[in-house]
């Protein structure tokens, strides 16, 4: 009795002490701003890069509060419908592109321009970027990474045996070179017959072929002379002789099963995003030794930036303000930028951070993106969701269908009117 | 035992089953026909990702008639309804009859036959689609057991694709028909088989003539609940093909999926939704009619 009767004395002792030294603490820190971040990263290598901004954050004296939703898209319509519920996230992730523009049209996401200002965004971020997350003025959204859509992947196995040395320089080159894998037994063109793949295909060979100028004049201006010329035509002949080079059993493929074909030396090239190095990293191959990468074909091509933004919905309560500015100041920061990268395998929003842990492909993107000639916006963050939509079912039907490349023009035209 | 004389009256009154009845009352009324309400006035309004409370009267109607790959989800729905619940019926029918023969192991054959339909379509689908490939699936097996000429990839036919899902769908589905007809066949007199054989009429005469007929409930039963399975068929198509190749494989409910979520166009979507519900409407109200008034003929007899 009597030696419990101590034991717990001693504990409420202890307990009062501790109390005690925390007092202190707790009356400069009062509780840590909570934040409720709402993503769709949820595969081991995202979750993993996530986690480097919810470290930040908590470091920062946050306190994150994960939300992962399985899918962008549905991911998205939660976001929305938080935020027409009246329960709004404090952040919630989009791409860096149209998605979130009815949201700040409607009035419903705070700006973080102080965050913006103080972090010189518009001096060190990208152009494309800023057009994209800037709406009158205001930033409305933290870009956190650049994923460039259209990379160039391929086995070296399979360039030996097909006894390629050199990566192309032009885009005929590269049509040599296909053909080259063909003759040696090599699938050729890896690739994933899903409609997002097919477009992303288009908008590299689109950038590639039509060149910058065309590209902007459609995507951005929607001039229908553009659409209409002749160079345009050439660009969808261009993406459907790639059709030739793939095997049977590409439509309908997921975009992994298309990297691992050119992981195992049965294919070639993919033509596919820098998430794509998460698969290579995953069979335990690196950039430069197994397989190689590159942006385009020679040293002026230019480079598709797209990527993921958190925006913040609107809210006043002041914790709320103050979290979301630390949300955005933590995940721009230059050290939990490059963490995040190297899990993700994407680049970091700016140009001023140490990329010496980054793989080879990464370190040639930022060297890229130091150029801002050679930057141009992927096609989602200059059209809304519902044209670009749109479009991809003209280009999956030029693409699968026996269509001639006229009438996939005038296809595209008018869906580019809607 | 007054209590007994007025029973109507009775009914009239009861707070309780009336308070017992609220949530479902509620329910259809707020889940069902608000939301049925909700979504016509969005589908006249010009909501994007948000819904918009102005009016453009039938425009997006326009917009969505004029839109190719909605016709073309029309007219593949047509052409796998048709066949899916041709198909369901008759391989149902047939596998009810089979197993209606006292075949040893019924019960086995029973579950093996609905097991599918318990299973969910997103497995089952990628199942299909690795058989159907023609690099992973049946061509390669057969190409590797030595028939070189064999050719299978319906699956990445642009004119081929959709009758891939009619048979995946009805390998799910035809297990639910054949548990329904079964229960019918299990209710048919034994004195007809009795009365037929005396008269010397041939099984399967008894079966097309007397039988058939008689089945009349558990058919349309079947009927109803394939049809509602071909209009909101989504998942096979989503596990099986993505809508592919191209767009040879689309069907309207992935066409509202798509412009609700993907292309935040919730004003198209919802034009879609409606034209997709008058469908059902137009079919299943007429059915729904003269099934009850079958039924009622029947009691009055």
């Amino acid at each position: 009795m009597n030696k419990t009767n101590k034991t717990a004395g001693a504990i409420a002792l202890a307990l009062a002490a501790q109390a005690a030294l925390m007092a202190p603490a707790m009356a400069q820190n009062p509780a840590p701003l909570k934040a409720t971040v709402i993503h769709w990263w949820t595969s081991g290598g995202e979750s993993a890069a996530i986690r480097q901004f919810a470290d930040a954050y908590n470091k920062a004296g946050g306190q994150w509060i994960d939300q992962a939703i399985a899918g962008a898209d549905q991911s998205r319509a939660t976001t929305i419908n938080r935020i027409v519920g009246g329960n709004a996230p404090v952040a919630a992730q989009f791409n860096t592109s149209q998605q979130f523009r009815d949201i700040v049209d409607q009035g419903l996401l705070n700006n973080i321009d102080d965050v913006a200002i103080k972090g010189n965004w518009d001096q060190i971020m990208p152009p494309s970027i800023l057009n994209a997350i800037k709406v009158k003025g205001h930033f409305y959204a933290a870009p956190v990474s650049i994923h460039m859509p259209a990379w160039f992947f391929y086995s070296k196995a399979a360039f030996k045996k097909a006894g390629i040395a050199d990566e192309p320089k032009t885009w005929d080159e590269f049509l040599a070179d296909l053909a080259r894998l063909k003759a040696a037994g090599v699938v050729p063109l890896a690739f994933g017959g899903q409609v997002w793949q097919e477009k992303i295909t288009f908008d590299a060979i689109f950038a590639m072929v039509g060149g910058q100028e065309l590209y902007l004049k459609v995507y951005r201006d929607r001039d229908q002379a553009a659409v209409k010329s002749d160079a345009f035509k050439q660009v969808l002949v261009a993406f459907k002789k790639l059709r030739g080079f793939t095997d049977a059993g590409a439509p309908g493929r997921n975009w992994n099963d298309a990297t691992a074909m050119v992981i195992t030396g049965k294919a070639g090239v993919q033509i596919m995003g820098d998430w794509a190095k998460g698969e290579f990293s995953a069979a335990k191959q690196t950039a430069g030794k197994e397989f190689g990468c590159f942006p385009g074909f020679g040293p002026k091509s230019p480079y598709i930036v797209a990527g993921d933004a958190f925006v913040f919905p609107k809210s006043s309560n002041v914790d709320v303000i103050k979290a979301q500015k630390l949300l955005a100041t933590s995940m721009t920061s230059p050290a939990a930028q490059v963490a995040f990268s190297e899990r993700k395998g994407s680049i970091p929003i700016r140009g001023d951070v140490d990329d010496s842990t980054l793989d080879l492909c990464a370190k040639q993107g930022i060297a890229i993106m130091k150029d801002k000639s050679r930057q141009l916006p992927n096609s989602e963050m200059l059209t809304s969701p519902d044209t670009n939509g749109a479009l991809q079912d003209v280009l999956t039907n030029y693409w699968n269908k026996n269509q001639s490349a006229d009438d996939a023009q005038k296809a595209f035209a008018s869906a580019l009117k809607e | 035992m007054s209590h007994v004389n007025k029973p109507a009256k009775r009914r009239r009154f009861s707070l309780a089953a009336n308070i017992a009845l609220l949530p479902m009352a509620l329910t259809v009324l707020f889940a069902y026909l608000g939301t049925m309400l909700w979504t016509m006035r969005v589908s006249v309004s010009s909501s994007r990702t948000f819904p918009a409370d102005d009016f453009v009267g039938a425009a997006q109607y326009v917009r969505l008639f004029n839109n190719e790959r909605w016709l073309l989800s029309l007219h593949n729905l047509l052409v796998y309804g048709v066949l899916f619940i041709i198909a369901c019926m008759v391989l149902g029918f047939l596998l009810a009859v089979f197993i209606d023969q006292k075949v040893a192991a019924e019960g086995v054959l029973r579950t093996v036959f609905l097991y599918p339909y318990a299973m969910s379509f997103v497995a089952t689908g990628l199942v299909w689609q690795w058989m159907l490939n023609p690099e992973l699936g049946i061509q390669e097996v057969l190409h590797k057991l030595g028939f070189e000429q064999a050719r299978f990839d319906w699956i990445i036919d642009q004119d081929m694709v959709i009758y891939t899902v009619v048979i995946a769908t009805v390998w799910q589905a035809s297990g639910l028909v054949m548990a329904l007809m079964l229960s019918g066949l299990r209710g048919i007199d034994e004195e007809i088989w009795k009365a037929a054989r005396i008269d010397g009429i041939p099984r399967w005469r008894v079966y097309a003539s007397i039988v058939l007929p008689m089945l009349g409930p558990s058919v349309s039963t079947a009927f109803v609940l394939l049809f509602v399975m071909v209009v909101k068929v989504y998942d096979a198509v989503v596990a099986m093909t993505q809508g592919g190749p191209g767009t040879a494989s689309e069907v309207p409910a992935k066409f509202i999926m798509d412009y609700l979520f993907g292309r935040a166009n919730i004003g198209l979507a919802s034009a879609a939704s409606v034209v997709l519900l008058t469908t059902v409407l137009a079919i299943v109200v007429p059915v729904y009619f003269v099934r009850n008034r079958a039924g009622k003929g029947k009691a009055a007899r």
